[in-house]
């Protein structure tokens, strides 16, 4: 069985401090749901405030519908996976798992039973006997993840339970956490700040920054839309470009900046609208490093602009180009490491060319900073 | 004083002469009394070790169930300032002397004491109650005594379990005392048996304290060792009562390693 979650106008202080600030989403019955977001923005706090470790000082927790407040974290349908998982290290790894059935007071025999059914789910049939510290990283985390599901939680929460592990494992576990929420159908609530983790697992994130929601929606929407700089910048990689609006016309929008003018499209607000501009209004475009691409014969789209070539950086299956348009403005852009390069010296001036699609204007604010 | 505890207690002079030899004289007045007495056993100074033992076994787990609570209160669920706050008021009482604390807790409990007098003037008793012959008095000191040796093993046992294990616990549907039980307790098993070890030692070996509050009729096995020493001028029974409760000590201490399945470095540590 599966729930959905809704936070209604929830905001947590601590003395003066907003560590959420009017949060409202509705994840929905048997998602997989990420907040994504810098360190300190206030995510840890939602998912403590699902979980019941904390009373959100306004708002409402629902969940299926049930509202949660006054109810403690051992009588609520979820189960949390903490990010140093807390996996108890005297025991062994069957009692870890059934532990919930036990202080329910099951049987040893029906204990037995469910912890082999489990530990058949996450592929470490026959090691139940074993204790914690005898486990690799990753087969400690399946055990994490066996532990949550034996009492069938509706609700799965999981605070960043893969930043400990090294890259090559981190990618198996999220094809591998994908596929055990897929398994078991139940709401999963997904807590990151590694965009790439909340991008591939996830069906829907929300990105936040300082106790508030910026954005929620689809992966490709967050991405492709973004509403806000923050967002724009937080979630993958994107060239500000500062400029003023020269003329609207319709969600075209004519961007003057850096003594070039380009053209592109308007950004969305929360509800799917246009930004309304107004000539002169000072924006910030943003063009991410694979929609830029090197002028020639067979590759002109809508926007130019002329560049110097700064320094070519490899990263294995792409190439960095980091060009100087002129002393305050930097532009990266990215190209697969099977294009040719070896043309691109030092101080080159180059002409590039991008599609006003792929461009975003939005209103001046603050960027996700590095 | 153990090779003392073996010889005959003779005057000076006789020392090193030929009837200075090992013997087990002084371990068979413990169990079967003076040659004149004509009771079959030492029943008087065999009662008195068994009631300290006893009592100290007792004291023991009494300051365990008081300490924990406080120790688990101070590591886990205090702020930092208020837990550090309670270390101080802990502490300080024990910058005054042994046996003047033990003459304060005499003043509280005396007849016509401070408790006595406050539980009268309330109307919740008539007369006042007698707390030192009931030997409350002398327990009530002995517990409070060794107090920090209890508190402190446990709190950096406790201290170092990590909070998300209680939260984990609790979010998988734990009662507060399960959680006690199957976490927290396996986890500090090493301070816990640290603590019952040297609170048993320290009160079975207690001398003030019993001196000042224990009731008339009550005996420590440590006055009955002054008393040889002291005052019978017979420091070889001394030695030979003092060994007794020696062995018995360390018989506690690889009983209370058994219980816990600890090893000797990790109560040290």
């Amino acid at each position: 069985m599966s729930a959905d979650v809704e936070l209604n106008n929830i905001s947590v202080t601590f003395g003066s401090f907003y560590a959420a600030k009017n949060v409202s989403v509705k994840i929905n019955q048997g998602e997989f749901f990420s907040f994504l977001g810098p360190s300190g923005c206030g995510k840890t706090t939602l998912l403590r405030a699902i979980s019941g470790f904390l009373d959100p000082s306004e708002g409402k927790v629902l969940i299926a519908g049930q509202d949660m407040a006054g109810i403690g974290p051992n009588k609520r349908p979820t189960s949390l996976i903490f990010q140093n998982l807390a996996l108890f290290p005297l025991m062994s790894v069957s009692e870890n798992i059934v532990f919930s059935l036990e202080v329910r007071g099951v049987g040893k025999q029906e204990r037995q039973k469910r912890a082999d059914e489990l530990l058949d789910l996450i592929a470490l049939s026959g090691q139940g006997d074993k204790k914690v510290h005898e486990l690799s990283g990753g087969q400690r985390q399946r055990v994490a993840i066996a532990r949550a599901l034996a009492i069938e939680p509706k609700v799965l929460l999981l605070d960043e339970p893969l930043s400990a592990l090294d890259l090559k494992l981190r990618q198996k576990m999220r094809t591998e956490l994908r596929a055990i929420q897929k398994r078991v159908g139940i709401t999963f609530i997904y807590i990151t700040h590694d965009q790439g983790e909340a991008l591939t697992m996830s069906d829907r994130v929300a990105v936040m920054n300082e106790g508030e929601l910026e954005q929620v929606g689809l992966c490709d929407d967050v991405y492709d839309f973004p509403h806000t700089p923050f967002v724009a910048t937080f979630v993958g990689e994107n060239n500000p470009f500062y400029g003023k609006v020269v003329s609207v016309e319709g969600d075209k929008i004519r961007v003057e900046s850096h003594n070039n003018t380009f053209v592109a499209k308007s950004g969305k607000t929360g509800d799917g609208k246009n930004h309304s501009f107004s000539t002169g209004q000072e924006v910030i475009m943003f063009i991410r490093p694979e929609s830029i691409f090197i002028k020639n014969e067979n590759t002109q789209l809508d926007n130019t602009f002329k560049a110097r070539v700064n320094t070519v950086e490899f990263e294995g299956n792409i190439k960095n180009i980091y060009l100087k348009i002129n002393s305050k403005m930097n532009v990266r852009f990215s190209v697969p490491n099977a294009v040719d390069t070896s043309n691109l010296s030092n101080n080159k001036d180059i002409e590039l060319t991008f599609s006003s699609q792929k461009a975003v204007v939005l209103p001046k604010g603050s960027l996700a900073v590095d | 004083m153990l090779d003392l505890s073996f010889r005959p207690n003779l005057p000076p002079l006789l020392r090193g002469g030929p009837d200075d030899v090992h013997t087990l004289v002084h371990y068979k007045h413990f169990i079967f009394g003076s040659e004149t007495s004509e009771d079959a056993y030492n029943y008087v100074d065999i009662g008195v070790f068994l009631n300290t033992i006893i009592t100290a076994i007792l004291v023991t787990v009494l300051n365990l169930c008081f300490c924990y609570p406080i120790a688990f209160y101070m590591a886990k669920v205090a702020k930092p300032n208020s837990a550090r706050l309670l270390i101080v008021a802990l502490i300080i009482p024990f910058w005054i002397n042994e046996l003047l604390r033990s003459f304060a807790l005499r003043i509280l409990f005396a007849g016509e004491g401070v408790i006595n007098n406050i539980l009268i003037s309330i109307g919740f008793i008539d007369t006042g109650i007698n707390f030192i012959a009931m030997d409350i008095a002398l327990y009530t000191g002995l517990t409070y005594a060794y107090i920090l040796l209890m508190i402190f093993p446990l709190y950096n046992a406790i201290e170092s379990l990590d909070t998300n294990q209680l939260e984990a616990a609790k979010d998988l549907g734990s009662s507060t005392f399960r959680t006690h039980w199957r976490i927290v307790i396996p986890h500090a098993k090493a301070g816990i048996a640290s603590g019952c070890t040297m609170v048993f030692m320290l009160t079975a070996g207690a001398l003030a304290t019993p001196v000042v509050l224990s009731s008339p009729n009550t005996y420590w096995f440590t006055q009955l060792i002054y008393q040889w020493f002291n005052m019978n001028d017979n420091w070889s029974r001394g030695s030979a009562y003092s060994i007794l409760l020696l062995s018995v000590s360390v018989v506690f201490v690889l009983l209370m390693m058994r219980i816990f399945k600890v090893k000797i470095g990790e109560i040290i540590r």
